[in-house]
């Protein structure tokens, strides 16, 4: 793709925006429309454009195929353990009443909750498409 | 913490689910997943003492309350506190089994993913016997079963990526129809509460929606337990799927879909409009005799014993199905009894073949010639187990098979006894011939006349099961004394 000189440089200027507005989705969740699942997905859009026209190697390089295994398995387990924590304050499994007070509990839980969630499906959706991307070359 | 042991259940295999990717070491993530499932175990052992004693578990997911409707309640009654126990148990066993089965079966940087994906299938298998709420149970279903895809693709062969398909395949449409079932029951009443939806729904029984929904849900889950005409996919799925997965959804998933069947059956649409007014129960009476009986002939046909052992399971989810067609508290507690000797003794079968694919590399009954005279503790396992099944006295099939039988012994019924013996006698026909191969036949001319016994990581957990399938043959409190209270709690009468 070396000589598509405009969609390189407008994949440029789209790829930081696109993952500027996944973080706005993902911590704007709590409170309106937006939430893990949804910023996961533009998220890894971002990558998948810069795969698109800079070649899959180059992704690889700055998004390797290990640390999107390990960050998929942390996402759950910040899920998880957000739920244990309560658990461990004291009360049921994922009552964010426990982590801080009142509302602000709440909103924490759900913030970490939905962070989790951004975490397992951007690395699940990027494995995906790496898996799909290069078939047959991997493992 | 004993409150909160409820979810714990489900938590712990969910939680080490990521850690063992995390991990990367074979064995360490064996480890991991021997401690998590060994403490499953222990959890739903105290469950069951404490249910046993003081009644009813229940639990509120995150403090929330079902009235304001966004609560999920997670509630354990003896009968779903007994199918935890025995999956935990077979999901303790497999765990200490796979890490010396696998080395052979799969390549080593696979095995945290194997663990990752076995871990997830307990945990929904677990979440299912522990809810309360239909959609809760719908989507463990679906943790349990894409998980079991996965681990059913990990087979040696390339047959086990076709085989895994047909079964996603199969279980996708079968999912679809519990999913859109439950769906027509929230539109009708607003809540996906078991106990809630138990109070609402006798007065809708004349909608046809809510019947269309109870064809959905009858359909979706009977292809979930493979019931006769339904169960395609489970015979090169068990075949083709590494040993230790075999074993594991063998023992657990088609009977955790039963139990699923069962809650839907008496805990959310009663007994007095499935049974009484749709003829439900005499639909599953009908196709639990082909079941047994086609299960039971095929069996006898296969060389593999894998697959052997498959047609076999389907002939005793016959069985399962008749005792929850007749509808009756001691055949619902026949059915019970035999979910929990059943796991106990196919999964023991299972492990047992696997000691014999781990050395001879083959599941064909040709190869087992002679084999007994070398690996006489494997062999002494599957025949212990073998005796199990058929239902000789002293084990632990004897005890559900004559519950069964004693439960069909009514002036309307006493023809399926007939149907039951004639199966229990083909039973013994499959059993024996992979006995009489590996006893009294010599060994084949061309073999190298020496194969090892299977190794003890392989042995222990084989007989763990074994043994414990015959303890429960004689010290009956908990697989049917248990099941009979249960049976009566559900069925109610």
């Amino acid at each position: 793709m070396k000589h598509h000189l405009v969609l390189r440089v407008v994949a440029k200027l789209l790829i930081p925006s696109i993952l500027l507005f996944a973080l706005y989705t993902q911590f704007h969740g709590d409170y309106g429309p937006g939430g893990g699942f949804q910023a996961g997905v533009i998220y890894a859009a971002g990558f998948i454009l810069h795969a698109l026209v800079f070649g899959l190697e180059s992704t690889k390089k700055i998004m390797p195929l290990w640390l999107l295994k390990i960050l998929s398995a942390l996402g759950v387990m910040v899920y998880a353990g957000t739920g244990l924590t309560s658990l461990l304050l004291g009360r049921p499994f994922l009552d964010y009443y426990a982590l801080a007070e009142g509302v602000h509990g709440q909103e924490l839980g759900i913030m970490l909750v939905e962070l989790g969630v951004g975490f397992t499906v951007s690395s699940v959706m990027l494995i995906l498409f790496y898996l799909f991307a290069d078939q047959g070359t991997e493992e | 913490m004993s409150a909160h042991l409820l979810i714990l259940l489900v938590v712990i295999p969910l939680f080490s689910a990521p850690l063992c990717i995390l991990l990367r070491r074979s064995r360490l993530v064996w480890l991991l997943s021997s401690l998590s499932t060994g403490a499953c175990l222990l959890i739903s052992i105290l469950l069951l003492q404490q249910v046993y004693r003081s009644g009813t578990v229940t639990y509120m997911l995150g403090g929330w309350s079902t009235p304001l409707g966004i609560g999920i309640e997670y509630r354990l009654d003896l009968f779903a506190a007994l199918v935890a126990l025995f999956v935990s148990l077979v999901g303790f066993a497999v765990a200490l089994y796979s890490y010396t089965s696998l080395q052979k079966e799969l390549p080593r940087h696979k095995h945290p993913l194997f663990a990752a994906a076995y871990l997830l299938c307990l945990a929904g298998l677990l979440g299912i016997t522990v809810t309360a709420d239909v959609f809760n149970l719908f989507v463990f279903l679906e943790i349990s079963s894409l998980s079991s895809y996965a681990l059913i693709s990990m087979g040696r062969d390339r047959a086990a990526l076709l085989a895994s398909f047909r079964y996603l395949i199969m279980g996708t449409i079968g999912a679809t129809f519990l999913l859109i079932g439950i769906g027509l029951i929230y539109s009708h009443t607003g809540t996906l509460n078991m106990s809630a939806l138990q109070k609402v729904l006798p007065a809708l029984t004349g909608k046809a929606s809510i019947q269309a929904s109870l064809a959905f849900i009858m359909l979706g889950l009977a292809i979930k337990s493979a019931l006769f005409p339904l169960h395609l996919w489970l015979p090169s799925a068990y075949t083709h799927a590494p040993s230790a997965v075999s074993a594991f959804l063998a023992g657990t998933a088609t009977k955790v879909s039963i139990y699923a069947l069962a809650r839907f059956i008496y805990s959310v649409f009663g007994k007095p409009f499935v049974i009484t007014q749709e003829h439900i129960g005499i639909a599953l009476i009908t196709l639990s005799i082909p079941a047994m009986l086609l299960g039971s002939m095929l069996a006898i046909k296969q060389q593999n014993l894998k697959r052997m052992l498959a047609y076999s399971s389907i002939a005793q989810i016959g069985y399962l199905f008749l005792g929850l067609g007749l509808s009756t508290v001691a055949s619902v507690g026949a059915t019970i009894t035999h979910l929990f000797n059943h796991a106990l003794i196919k999964s023991a079968l299972f492990l047992s073949l696997g000691c014999i694919v781990y050395r001879t590399g083959k599941a064909e009954i040709s190869s087992l010639s002679g084999l007994a005279r070398q690996m006489p503790w494997t062999m002494a396992a599957f025949t212990v187990a073998g005796l199990g099944l058929i239902g000789i006295p002293l084990t632990a099939g004897f005890i559900s098979k004559w519950a069964l039988i004693r439960a069909t012994l009514t002036p309307d019924y006493w023809p399926l006894a007939v149907v039951i013996l004639i199966t229990s006698l083909l039973a013994v026909v499959y059993i024996w011939r992979v006995i009489e191969a590996a006893y009294f036949q010599p060994p084949a001319p061309g073999s190298t006349g020496r194969t090892a016994e299977a190794p003890l990581g392989l042995l222990v957990p084989t007989w763990l099961l074994v043994l414990l399938s015959l303890y429960f043959g004689i010290q009956t409190t908990v697989n049917f004394g248990i099941a009979v209270k249960a049976a009566t709690a559900l069925v109610g009468g």
